[in-house]
């Protein structure tokens, strides 16, 4: 007879689950944790490689010679910068014009739902202004992107003189050029990228208001965005991360290591140097911080440099930033400028857009590279955990209820079924959508009533609403539809959803996002799996509260802080946490980020009938 | 007497020797006839196929066109050679110098030149075309200038180049040749005497592979590398961004620009081209198939069109003209080619009439009979139902 289909078999494989689900959960967390420190250790990991034919090796002659003049033109925009008090556009469009380029601008103006008090804006009005070099020989149907924002103050002269000096060259050069290259500067940096790149591809998905594109230049299949604010630097960091955790093709990454390592300029990633030594402790902890890095960066959801709001668009992107620290070898910026022109001579050879290598990875380190296929088992084993629950728990509903005193009040009782978890449902969902409603919307009667700006009125609103969904269970009582409450069922057949939907929730963020899945699954699990209604309620609502993703966020400020070797003060960490929260609802107003909602309105909920469970009598 | 004895002698042995001399001259003269007249074959062709296409893929175009021009160079025209190129690499985009293909670093050749006649080209270079054109089953709309007009006097080089494997050469990134294809194509050739000797050059990886399998006789096979080795470029430029050549090409090429067309080099040393110290593969060739001996085949049997030509001095009579006679029963036999391909019973026709078939009025003649029966079974008054 078949392993389950035999009454006697079953009841034995029913009986080894039920006695050792908790050791084989705690065993599958233990394992989990114990992989993803694993992935970091170097002979586990694979060095990076060039994936795709087209780009081969970096077999090309740079020549680039102009990096003086391209410093000057630098210090000539941070005047007329300054002069103007913005974008100097009419100055940029006369400079580009002369390079011979195709000069179009763009306007645009977004008032954001509350004011943005890291960026001190609140009605941003910009101009973007971009010149095509068009390809003399090629049809117009392809085109690469080279950025560098206008920043406010002295940042990132240095990286527009070097895109016009590029521009220059590059047009001078133009013989093989078979892609249409548009240098673009872009004002406000994300607010004026997600402007232009909605322009670009006539979309508007964010409510943004911006005058359309006159001039354009086919597909767009890879860009690089410039940040550069010194003369000299002392090694380029590339940055990855995008909108929602989405992450470029890692041959963008592999051409930048492998141009570094042709010209002989010191690349790092997450702004750390690689280390040889993998085998020593520090060797390793070290490689183990750069990849913590790159996944709370992911986690967070936000686009870490104006690359990131192209991947949206399946446009490989990467930042390029410059930093000039205290070491002796400096690199000039005509050295950086072969760099950038070795880059685009690969990129232009492409026939198609990157996609050989790999989407999905985490890097410990810039040579070595960890893939979706060996990361995603850690996150499987934390899902295993939940699938455990929530056998147990069926097997447990499923067998009678042992002797009681009412047995009749029982069998009553039992046959409520799934209508019973509606009430906790519905209502923990409300609460998820107020979360996600209510910090914006009233935060004018919020301002009116509390002595607050309105930052400050959306992030307290938060916080209020989060915290006032603890109270829920005391006061939900008296709604309940379906007498369920206080039963033994009911709490089972609430928690089996739970547990089930918190494995559905968090798969699905694993895929897309997937250090958000984890770092949500590592608190999480260890809540859906050990909360009943008969575990101490102090000490499990305080741990229960320690577990749940507000504070998971908090942690993970100071954890980040620390990892880039900046560690807060408590208050100084608290302020940042609240500018982390009212960052992250701006992000999902301004460029459509979706870590907020599904906080607010997925992983809250859930977290919340965990909570209703605790209360459950 | 003695005297008369000893001078007749002396005459007689002078003479012999003189007539020795003679013999021995003439045996050489036949000799150096007989190397002119051995190979047999009164013209050549070419067939230059490079099967990758991509800006990536710039060194088979420019190894197909280093062997075009120097077969073009030792004389076989245009209408001699059938060129396909799979890809344009002269007018890319990404070209820095437009027009060109050039075969060495230093821009001292540039193999494309302004008279370069591509008869196959881009998405034309196919298994199919290139099959067609081997064994000339090709439309008849097809012009003269992509069809192999070969004959049992030709002598035929077939260079390829490209992707390969080990049995298998990619065409254009879809599709693959294998080995036994080309074999029985070259049978195909073989007994529609569409050659005399044929040469077969690849430039591949694992290319001794594609000549593993030949069976016809008449063949003699190069490749630049054996199963299981990869045959490596040569050198890359760095003002282009890709690799010119590849090796065993580039030291072919080296070799060739030695030959001019009198030359007597053999075919031993041009298997001799790129060992292994410079190819980094291992060369191979095949020669079992072919009924000469490799060292009395010259290079310009194959790469060149040498005319056979024979000056005399002498002046020729030519006879009257022959007039027709005037006879009234003049038979007059024409002639016609036979059917190459028997179209009609290729392909599938109208299957011929029977010789009896019931004549049309029959089937008639039955309706009126049933009805006939049905009227008098059942009377006359049903009729008014039908009509």
């Amino acid at each position: 007879m078949g392993l389950l289909s035999d009454p006697n078999r079953r009841r034995a494989l029913i009986s080894l689950l039920t006695r050792l689900n908790a050791p084989i959960c705690v065993l599958c967390y233990f394992a989990a944790v114990c992989w993803f420190m694993g992935l970091s250790f170097e002979p586990f990991t694979l060095r990076t490689y060039m994936s795709e034919n087209a780009m081969g090796s970096t077999m090309v002659e740079e020549r680039f010679p102009a990096g003086e003049r391209a410093l000057a033109t630098a210090k000539e925009f941070g005047a007329h910068k300054k002069k103007v008090g913005g974008m100097p556009v009419d100055w940029l469009v006369k400079t580009m014009q002369a390079r011979g380029l195709e000069v179009f601008t763009q306007r645009f103006s977004r008032t954001l739902p509350f004011p943005d008090e890291n960026n001190e804006r609140y009605i941003v009005e910009g101009t973007n202004v971009y010149g095509i070099l068009r390809a003399p020989r090629a049809p117009r149907t392809e085109a690469l992107v080279l950025s560098a924002p206008c920043s406010p103050g002295d940042d990132n002269n240095q990286a527009v003189g070097l895109l016009l000096g590029l521009a220059h060259y590059f047009r001078s050069k133009s013989i093989f050029w078979a892609k249409d290259i548009i240098f673009l500067v872009n004002e406000h940096d994300l607010i004026g990228m997600q402007a232009w790149l909605e322009g670009y591809h006539h979309t508007n998905t964010t409510g943004m208001d911006w005058s359309p594109l006159q001039g354009r230049g086919g597909s767009i299949q890879a860009a690089l965005s410039l940040e550069l604010s010194s003369d000299v630097v002392t090694s380029l960091d590339i940055v990855l991360e995008g909108l929602n955790g989405q992450l470029p093709n890692l041959d963008l990454a592999n051409l930048f290591y492998a141009f570094c390592q042709k010209i002989g300029v010191l690349c790092t990633i997450q702004g750390r140097i690689q280390r040889n030594d993998w085998d020593s402790v520090s060797g390793y902890s070290h490689a183990v911080q750069t990849m913590m890095l790159m996944v709370m960066k992911q986690a967070s959801g936000r686009s870490w440099g104006d690359h990131g709001l192209f991947l949206r668009y399946h446009i490989e992107a990467a930042t390029i930033k410059g930093i000039n620290s205290f070491r002796q070898y400096k690199t000039d910026a005509t050295t950086v400028g072969r760099l950038l022109e070795g880059m685009y001579r690969k990129l232009n050879n492409l026939l198609e857009r990157l996609h050989q290598s790999y989407f999905f990875y985490l890097m410990p380190s810039l040579s070595h590279f960890v893939s979706i296929g060996y990361y995603m088992p850690a996150f499987g084993l934390l899902a295993v955990i939940l699938l455990l629950r929530a056998l147990d728990l069926w097997v447990q509903l499923a067998t009678p209820p042992s002797r009681n005193e009412d047995g009749v009040a029982d069998i009553e009782q039992s046959s409520t079924g799934v209508l019973s978890v509606l009430t906790p449902l519905v209502i923990s969902h409300l609460t998820g959508a107020a979360l996600y409603m209510l910090p914006v919307r009233f935060q004018e009667m919020a301002v009116e009533h509390f002595q607050v700006s309105e930052t400050e009125a959306v992030v307290l609103t938060a916080i209020a609403v989060y915290t006032g969904g603890l109270a829920l269970p005391h006061n939900t009582h008296r709604y309940w539809l379906i007498s369920g409450e206080g039963t033994e069922q009911g709490w089972r057949v609430l928690k089996l959803v739970a547990v089930l939907y918190l494995a559905v929730l968090l798969g699905c963020t694993a895929l897309i996002n997937f250090s958000l899945g984890f770092i949500l699954a590592l608190t999480l699990v260890p809540v859906a799996s050990f909360v009943t209604p008969h575990v101490p309620k102090l000490l499990s609502a305080v741990v229960l509260v320690i577990l749940s993703p507000a504070f998971t966020l908090l942690f993970s400020v100071f954890i980040f802080q620390e990892l880039q070797e900046m560690p807060v003060s408590f208050q100084d960490g608290w302020m940042l946490y609240l500018s982390v929260i009212s960052q992250g609802i701006l992000d999902h107003y301004l460029y459509g980020s979706l870590v907020y909602p599904l906080i607010a309105l997925m992983v809250y909920p859930c977290w919340l009938l965990f909570w209703n469970i605790l209360f459950w009598k | 007497m003695s005297a008369l004895l000893k001078r007749s002698c002396s005459h007689n042995m002078l003479a012999a020797i003189i007539m020795l001399i003679f013999i021995c001259f003439c045996v050489h003269f036949q000799n150096t006839a007989g190397q002119f007249f051995s190979s047999g074959h009164t013209n050549n062709w070419a067939v230059l196929v490079c099967t990758s296409r991509f800006w990536f893929n710039y060194r088979h175009v420019a190894n197909t066109l280093s062997v075009y021009r120097s077969v073009k160079r030792l004389g076989i025209p245009d209408s001699h050679i059938v060129l396909m190129l799979a890809d344009d690499m002269a007018c890319n985009h990404r070209n820095p110098k437009p027009a060109t293909v050039f075969s060495h670093r230093n821009m001292e050749l540039n193999v494309y030149g302004d008279d370069v006649e591509v008869d196959y080209r881009g998405y034309e270079v196919t298994v199919e075309n290139f099959l067609r054109v081997l064994t000339g089953r090709l439309p008849p709309s097809t012009p003269r200038s992509k069809r192999l007009l070969s004959d049992d006097r030709s002598n035929i080089l077939i260079y390829l180049t490209g992707h390969g494997g080990n049995g298998f050469l990619k065409f254009q990134d879809s599709e693959e040749i294998s080995n036994v294809e080309l074999a029985d194509a070259f049978e195909q050739m073989w007994q529609k005497r569409r050659y005399n000797e044929l040469l077969f050059i690849i430039d591949t990886c694992q290319g001794a592979s594609m000549y593993e399998r030949f069976y016809s006789p008449n063949i003699m096979a190069l490749a630049s590398s054996q199963v299981g080795e990869d045959s490596l470029s040569h050198q890359p430029d760095l003002a282009i961004g890709v690799h010119l050549m590849d090796r065993y090409t580039f030291y072919l090429l080296e070799f060739l620009e030695d030959i001019h067309p009198a030359s007597k080099s053999n075919m031993n040393d041009l298997f001799k081209v790129c060992p292994k110290s410079q190819c980094v593969s291992t060369p191979g060739h095949r020669t079992d198939l072919f009924l000469r001996d490799p060292g009395s085949v010259l290079i310009t049997d194959f790469f060149g069109s040498v005319r056979k030509v024979e000056i005399t001095m002498e002046a020729i009579h030519l006879t009257d003209p022959i007039l027709h006679p005037m006879s009234e029963e003049v038979q007059e036999k024409t002639y016609s080619y036979v059917d190459q391909l028997p179209v009609s019973e290729i392909i599938h026709q109208k299957p011929k009439q029977k010789d009896w078939h019931p004549p049309d009025g029959f089937i008639l003649g039955l309706w009126t009979l049933i009805l006939l029966v049905f009227f008098k079974t059942y009377g006359i008054k049903h009729l008014k139902h039908i009509f």
